[in-house]
């Protein structure tokens, strides 16, 4: 206690938390998206609504499956960070806690089904 | 104690007593379009996931996701993703601390809208 400075006791006690770092995190996946996204639209659009040996033979180009897999990946720790911030603004109480936990089980879930998919129709 | 009176206190004034002003609306458009991707986030991994089981689960997934209603949500898709990809950099431009007069502010937000636009268009035309 000693040790304790006024700065020190108070940080993190705000009404913000950590929403510092929050922040810094979705700048960083959203600068990763700014340049994946146009890339994932093209490729996946170009091969979309062709037929399933196609859409197989596409996916086991490096390319195409790097830039979906890469755009999953962000695309779900991006999308956790911001339906985080919409809950905790609409929900209160128990039920903010448990609409983001599960939020967070379902991005990595999807994240990892994702990741999984395009691993397996690439290699 | 401070929250002896939750949920029974006058709030200030806000949605309601506002007109709909660009950088609101420009606002609220970016967080509905980013919580809403999640459906077309979902769509997506569900069909990689069915090209990877084989093709009788590629055939149901694809054959939702190019259906009528499967198109729908995708021509909404790419409206909603390009306008919240251009906004997501225009928040990384005002995180440099560029734009963000109130004037500036606005014609970006206009600008954001006609490109979001204009690149939906090609998007349906080119692929």
């Amino acid at each position: 206690m000693a040790y304790m400075t006024d700065r020190k006791r108070a940080a993190g006690m705000g009404s913000a938390k950590s929403g510092t770092q929050h922040h810094w995190h979705m700048m960083i996946s959203s600068v990763a998206l700014a340049g994946l996204i146009p890339l994932f639209i093209f490729t996946f659009g170009s091969i979309y609504g062709a037929p399933y040996e196609d859409v197989v033979a596409y996916y086991q180009r490096p390319f195409p499956a790097i830039v979906a897999l890469l755009t999953i990946a962000v695309g779900f720790i991006h999308f956790r960070g911001g339906v985080q911030t919409l809950i905790e603004d609409y929900v209160h109480g128990t039920a903010k806690k448990v609409a983001i936990i599960a939020m967070i089980c379902l991005s990595y879930t999807a994240a990892a089904a994702g990741v999984l998919a395009v691993a397996s129709l690439a290699l | 104690m401070a929250d002896a009176n939750r949920g029974n206190r006058p709030l200030s004034p806000h949605l309601t007593i506002y007109r709909p002003q660009w950088t609101s609306m420009t606002s609220i458009f970016t967080r509905i379009t980013g919580n809403a991707l999640i459906v077309t986030a979902l769509l997506i991994v569900w069909w990689f996931v069915a090209a990877a089981t084989g093709p009788d689960a590629f055939a149901t997934a694809d054959g939702f996701i190019t259906s009528w209603f499967g198109d729908l949500i995708m021509f909404f898709s790419v409206a909603g993703i390009w306008y919240h990809t251009l906004a997501g950099i225009r928040h990384l431009i005002w995180d440099s601390g560029r734009m963000l007069d109130v004037d500036k502010s606005e014609t970006f937000g206009q600008a954001m809208v006609l490109i979001a636009v204009l690149l939906t268009i090609f998007t349906v035309i080119v692929l």
